[in-house]
């Protein structure tokens, strides 16, 4: 029987999801954050389908892929605006950001 | 040991892996190309529950789109690698304690609220063939059509949103 515990996908994704927790404290660079919180978003994902896979719905599925379509949408928008801040300022790190004002 | 328990644990020490190395690049660059990596093999990890549209996904739209961009982006800004700040030099080790106790709560939490009848058998051939995709797009043009165009409209609005935050100002029309 080729089984593997349900447990196993959770306990998983609990460890991508603090390591994304994680680089998005201890990184100044913008951009790393980013790709933490799509680490993040995917280890979440990991567990919908696969509870999905255990009670045989699709349901969790097709939430993945409305997150996968807002992780999308999220990343275009913020990329600009760190390429509008990079303009605004010559400088990305998010030590420096600490005014509103561009 | 059976086979499949054996494929998830080589792919989750790879996974794992790829997510150090990306927290811990010193290049952003090398910190994309270990991403893209971690999506391909969490793409590998929906293959072996059966879902291979989202699988298909993950790889179009995560190591394709979302990962060219990124690309695109640290090239266009030179972000390759920040000059290391001295700014709060205690955070580091305070954030490696509290990733560590959120993962040994998570765990345990996990653990000890286990259900042992909840096992993932493979998925039999019926869902890697086009009748299980031809099922999972009636639910969502039925059960979740609203959620689907509300997505639609999402999409558009990101779109126009960026469009309107890089476009160049004319010199006269700063207000």
């Amino acid at each position: 029987m080729n089984t593997v515990p349900v447990d196993y996908y959770v306990i998983l994704s609990a460890v991508l999801f603090t390591i994304g927790a994680m680089g998005v404290l201890i990184r100044r660079n913008p951009l790393i954050i980013f790709m933490s919180i799509e680490l993040m978003l995917n280890a979440a994902n990991l567990v919908f389908v696969a509870y999905a896979s255990v009670f045989q719905s699709f349901s969790g599925q097709i939430f993945v892929f409305f997150v996968i379509a807002v992780a999308a949408a999220e990343v275009a928008v913020g990329l600009a605006l760190i390429v509008q801040i990079f303009k605004a300022k010559k400088n990305i790190n998010v030590d420096e950001l600490n005014s509103l004002k561009g | 040991m059976n086979s499949d328990l054996i494929v998830f644990i080589v792919l989750a020490i790879v996974s794992i892996a790829t997510a150090m190395g990306m927290v811990f690049s010193r290049n952003a660059v090398y910190s994309a190309l270990f991403l893209v990596l971690n999506f391909v093999t969490v793409a590998v990890f929906y293959l072996l529950l059966g879902a291979p549209f989202i699988a298909m996904s993950q790889i179009t739209v995560y190591g394709g789109a979302i990962m060219v961009l990124f690309l695109f982006v640290i090239m266009l800004l030179g972000a390759e690698s920040l000059a290391p700040s001295k700014a709060l030099p205690w955070q580091r080790p305070l954030a490696f304690t509290l990733a560590l106790v959120l993962v040994v709560e998570s765990v345990y939490l996990i653990v000890s609220r286990a259900q042992p009848n909840l096992g993932i058998t493979a998925p039999d051939a019926s869902l890697n063939t086009m009748d299980s995709l031809r099922q999972m797009a009636m639910e969502l043009f039925s059960k979740y059509l609203l959620p689907f165009e509300v997505t639609s409209i999402l999409l558009l609005v990101a779109m126009v949103g960026a469009i309107v935050l890089t476009k160049q100002e004319k010199n006269g029309r700063e207000s």
